[in-house]
């Protein structure tokens, strides 16, 4: 202790973040290869992206899985592919997140199996299994089981890691996903704490009383930050308060550290643009200070999304751009050389303040609904209202977005010069590698082993038992992520969640919607009874904003909509539509699955005798546009085409024109 | 489009054929405001006198507050009777129509479940046109005519007071389903505002002690009005579910209980004067002497007259014009 130290200044600076680029794509292999790469130029943990069957838990070739295998991330069938995407990394040293939810307790099982295959304790295992099933009822879409299952494997993990793998994260409370569905700074808060609650409350029914406030402190949080950084940066320190108030108060904890807000960040995606996409890389900036500049509710790890996000995936020099922007941020600045820089401040406390006790009453409204569980409609309707705001706020000007409805001249963009090469394509052929592999793999099992392993499994999920070491043995038995899924949902049966749109209040009257009325009243009569139109998510693509907001408007100028919610089958989508007897079929596809999925829907529809005209939206590459028209699709729409009421016109006049033709 | 819709009479001789896959071509004409004469084709030539007797349909209403729970309880009888191989047909009245026009019909996939349905299971979303729980003169029609092909025709409507009585105009059997807990229903049962149905089921039973106590209450309420023929059940949809096979059997029960061809004639009479009133209003009803004028008319005429007729008899006594 030499010397007066400068309450401004710390004594030394902080340690950095820790920083991390979320990845996994094709094969285990390739992705190990990413990792790899990633982790020599600097990265410091890894993030673990798998592809939507393994987080659905369908084996690769089953119907669901066409098209989506290894596409959005790595597929993880067995102990083999587990093996091969963490080669040559030391697992006794990494810090592994991984993007899972309802199979997270089957990955946590291979991960753990392949660590005592190299002799690697439990204890030692470092990493982050996300794990929060609720927000994917409302935002996520890669749910498996019911709710109360679900929460139920959720509990079980919590208590097996606790125990036995002391130093893992088993839930990451995700506040990021719900934002990206349209959540106001005050639902995210509240939405994310009331799904905590539930999962507390699941966890406290199966481990020692003495060990709850242990498991309170290893709940971490996943949020997001928008381009509004100042409150967004507020947003933060407001949940800190209250995760601390719901610790000392439901729960009775009382130890500061295991008190203390700890969360990762994947900062805001759903503000990034497909045009002028350069300017997603000001707004990353940004939503990056938003979760680092004050040091009392800094970010403990942080991902970004990449310049080309509205595009397509990113490539590897995509999301380097991303990691080089923490960098400079981290090593460059004089960010962590300070003390928090907003104690004190009048603005900050008034904007904490606000959004806590914003927060405190749309709590006790999902308390009083009886839980989040029971909430679940509610929250969900309420997100789907507050994205129809703000795409409201786009389409009418109110809210600028740069280069979309503000400021449009642009000089020709050296990035996307080349256009289909912006962004990461990935191999068709995978797919059948895959089926070819896990066939493989089948034949070289112990049968025998297998089903003993499924029995005990469907045994321990019907009992109350922990479903962990059953889990553990059916991975290291060589059981494939399929079977443990479906094991799982023969015992917990299906669900489909809320969709949130059913009960949206009308719009409240606006110019272009009454035009439109007037010419969807036009064309109903032309066509002898009420226009009509399917809105279609086919395969497990869980994105569901754009086809939510399609149903809504189109509802709102006079249309009759049938909207299914995710994860329909191309069978079920061309049966709905011709028991419906709807005019126009519209598809939304994000996952970059378009290419597979669209001529199976149109084939199925045709097998089935509609003729109706189909449009597709979402994120479609330029490049694939004259593909999909030339097999007999009539229109494609992407995010460019912000304005919601023009699209709805175009199906308006697609609707009259098909039925002549 | 080089294929051209069935007319009329094609799609009647298609469901006395018990064709069901014609039901979205029939749907569609009986929506279609262009094409009212085939329509009326199609209704005649599926007459009772037409058809040598009533269509041999279940005609089954199912009716209760909103988020009740009806579609998941729908969901899980259609695998039930399906299992046993008998064909479905499903009219989900959607409340959501808003002053647009427009409606989001979300309640087919809860009973539509997982499963692809094949031919032998049909479900229709349609909006309520005029208010929320009315029935669209659409909907009766098309009961009327899928009870000749399918083995059961079930419609789902909403409310809880006057839209029994809509379903009443046109089931079978009636059944209302109402919450754990919910008062606010039995209220209206024993104040003798709601129509004693003819399966009462308390929804949500996997969800505590309330749904029992809740079907206490309405056996209590059944007993003191002296519905003892009423069978009330309380159900869980959700899997594993529990009591959907029992009440199944119950609908089946009060189908072999009651005089079916008594019933239809009354229901096709009361749903002709719905249908009569919503096409010529107050004004209508007045130039027939009222309802008991209106009932009068319909008791005289034959029995065997099918329900689009019957609306003509009475516009001709109305000496209002009829052609479309
Ligand atoms: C929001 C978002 C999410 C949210 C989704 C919330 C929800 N419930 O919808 C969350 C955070 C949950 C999410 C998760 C994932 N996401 Co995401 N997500 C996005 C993001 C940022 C915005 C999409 C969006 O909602 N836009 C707003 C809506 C209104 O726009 P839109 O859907 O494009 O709709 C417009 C048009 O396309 C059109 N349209 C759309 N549908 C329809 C339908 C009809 C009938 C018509 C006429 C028109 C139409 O009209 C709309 C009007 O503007 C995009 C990137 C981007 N900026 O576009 C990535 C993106 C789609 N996601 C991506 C990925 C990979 C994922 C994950 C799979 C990651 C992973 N490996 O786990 C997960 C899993 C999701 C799942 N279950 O499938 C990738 C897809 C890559 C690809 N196609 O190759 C993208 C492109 C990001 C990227 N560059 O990597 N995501
Ligand atoms: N716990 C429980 N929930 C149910 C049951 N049946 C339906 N639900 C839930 O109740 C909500 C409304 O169901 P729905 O069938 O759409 O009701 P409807 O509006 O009456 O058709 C949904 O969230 C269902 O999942 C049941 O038997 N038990
Ligand atoms: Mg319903």
């Amino acid at each position: 202790m030499s010397g007066e130290r400068a309450p401004h200044r710390l004594a030394a600076p902080d340690p950095a973040w820790l920083m991390r680029t979320y990845a996994g794509h094709s094969t285990a292999q390739a992705s190990n290869e990413l990792y790899r790469t990633n982790l020599a130029s600097g990265q410091t943990g890894l993030s673990v992206a798998f592809d939507l069957p393994t987080q659905t838990g369908y084996d690769p070739g089953d119907g669901l899985a066409r098209g989506e295998v290894g596409k959005v991330g790595v597929p993880i069938a067995h102990l083999g592919d587990m093996r091969a995407l963490f080669d040559g990394i030391d697992l006794a040293q990494m810090n592994t997140s991984m993007t899972i939810n309802a199979t997270a307790a089957w990955l946590l099982a291979l991960y753990i199996a392949v660590a005592e295959e190299r002799g690697i304790e439990p204890e030692v295992l470092q990493g982050t299994t996300q794990n929060d099933i609720l927000k994917e009822f409302l935002a996520r879409g890669t749910y498996a089981f019911p709710p109360v299952p679900s929460l139920r494997l959720t509990a079980d993990m919590v208590a097996y890691t606790v125990e036995h793998v002391p130093r893992w994260n088993p839930v990451n409370i995700c506040s990021y996903h719900l934002q990206e569905a349209g959540a106001t700074p005050v639902q995210e808060i509240a939405f994310a704490l009331a799904n905590a609650t539930a999962v507390l409350d699941a966890v406290r029914e199966r481990v020692a009383e003495e060990r709850i406030g242990a498991v309170f402190g290893r709940i971490s949080f996943f949020v997001n930050a928008g381009v509004r950084f100042v409150e967004e940066h507020a947003k933060l320190r407001a949940l800190a308060v209250l995760w601390e108030e719901l610790g000392r108060g439901r729960y009775g904890v009382s130890d500061p550290t295991q008190l203390r807000l700890r969360y990762g960040v994947q900062v805001n995606s759903l503000g990034l643009t497909e045009s002028q996409p350069e300017n997603n890389v000001q707004r990353i900036v940004l939503e990056t200070l938003a979760v680092t500049l004050g040091r009392n509710a800094r970010a403990r790890a942080v991902q970004l999304p990449a310049w080309n996000e509205a595009l397509g995936l990113p490539r590897q020099w995509d999301q380097q751009w991303s990691l080089r922007i923490q960098q400079v941020l981290a090593y460059e600045t004089d960010l962590l050389e300070y003390p928090d820089i907003f104690e004190g401040s009048r603005v900050m406390e008034g904007l904490v303040d606000e959004l806590v006790q914003g927060a405190r009453l749309e709590l006790a409204s999902i308390e009083q609904r009886g839980g989040a569980v029971q909430a679940l409609s509610h929250m969900k309707a309420a997100l789907v209202e507050s994205n129809r705001g703000r795409l409201r706020r786009i389409e009418s000007g109110e809210q600028v977005v740069v280069g979309v409805n503000r400021y449009l001249e642009t000089a020709p963009s050296p990035l996307t010069a080349d256009g289909a090469s912006a962004f990461l394509t990935i191999d068709l052929a995978h797919e059948q590698a895959q089926i070819d592999a896990l066939e493989r793999w089948r034949a070289e099992r112990n049968p025998n082993a297998v089903a003993e392993a499924l029995e005990e499994l469907a045994r321990v999920a019907r009992s109350d038992e922990n479903i962990m070491p059953a889990t553990l043995a059916a991975a290291r038995a060589g059981v494939s992520t399929g079977e443990w899924a479906g094991t799982l949902r023969d015992v917990f049966g299906s669900y489909r969640a809320p969709t949130g749109v059913a009960d949206a209040p009308p719009a409240r009257g606006y110019a272009e919607i009454e035009q439109l009325r007037e010419d969807v009243d036009r064309a109903s009569e032309q066509l002898g009874r009420r226009l009509k139109l399917l809105v279609g998510k086919p395969g497990l693509d869980g994105h569901s904003n754009g086809a939510e907001q399609i149903a809504l408007y189109a509802r709102d100028a006079g249309i009759e909509v049938v909207y299914e919610g995710i994860r329909l089958t191309p069978e079920q989508i061309a049966a709905s539509a011709l028991e419906e007897g709807v005019h126009v079929v519209g598809l939304s596809i994000l996952s970059g699955s378009h290419k597979v999925l669209v001529p199976q829907v149109v084939a199925a529809l045709r097998d089935a005798g509609v003729q109706a005209p189909v449009v597709v939206g979402g994120i479609i590459p330029q490049g694939d546009v004259a593909e999909l028209l030339a097999g007999g699709v009539a229109a494609v729409y992407g995010p460019r085409d912000y304005e919601l009421g023009a699209i709805v016109a175009d199906i308006v006049a697609l609707a009259v024109g098909g039925s002549q033709s | 489009m080089s294929r051209t819709a069935l007319s009329g009479s094609e799609l009647a001789g298609r469901l006395r054929d018990r064709d069901v896959s014609v039901a979205p071509a029939v749907l569609n004409l009986l929506e279609d405001a262009s094409r009212r004469e085939e329509a009326r084709e199609l209704l005649v030539a599926l007459g009772p006198g037409v058809l040598g007797g009533e269509a041999p349909g279940h005609i089954v209403g199912v009716t209760g507050p909103p988020g009740v729970g009806k579609s998941t309880l729908l969901g899980a009888l259609v695998a039930v009777w399906r299992a046993a191989d008998r064909t479905v047909a499903v009219l989900a009245v959607d409340p959501s129509s808003k002053r647009s026009g427009g409606a989001l019909l979300a309640d087919r996939i809860r009973i539509a479940g997982p499963a692809v349905g094949g031919p032998g299971r049909f479900i229709r979303s349609m909006a309520a046109r005029e208010r929320v729980g009315g029935l669209a003169p659409a909907t009766r029609a098309a009961a009327q005519v899928l009870a000749v092909a399918f083995d059961v025709v079930v419609v789902e409507t909403v409310g809880v007071g006057q839209s029994e009585t809509e379903v009443a105009e046109l089931a079978d059997t009636v059944v209302v389903v109402v919450q754990p807990g919910a008062g606010d229903a039995l209220q209206f049962l024993k104040a003798g505002l709601m129509e004693v149905p003819d399966l009462l089921v308390v929804a949500k039973a996997d969800v505590g002690a309330a749904a029992q106590t809740t079907l206490g209450e309405a056996q209590a309420a059944l007993h003191l009005l002296g519905a003892d023929d009423t069978a009330a059940l309380a159900v869980s949809a959700l899997p594993p579910g529990a009591g959907i096979a029992e009440l199944a059997q119950a609908l089946d029960d009060h189908r072999a209980r009651t005089d079916g061809p008594a019933r239809r004639l009354a229901t096709r009479r009361a749903g002709a004067l719905a249908d009569f009133i919503s096409e010529y209003g107050a004004q209508g009803l007045r130039a027939v002497g009222g309802r008991r004028g209106a009932e009068r008319i319909l008791i005289a005429q034959s029995p065997e007259l099918d329900g689009h007729s019957l609306v003509e008899m009475l516009a001709l006594q109305a000496g209002l014009d009829q052609t479309s």
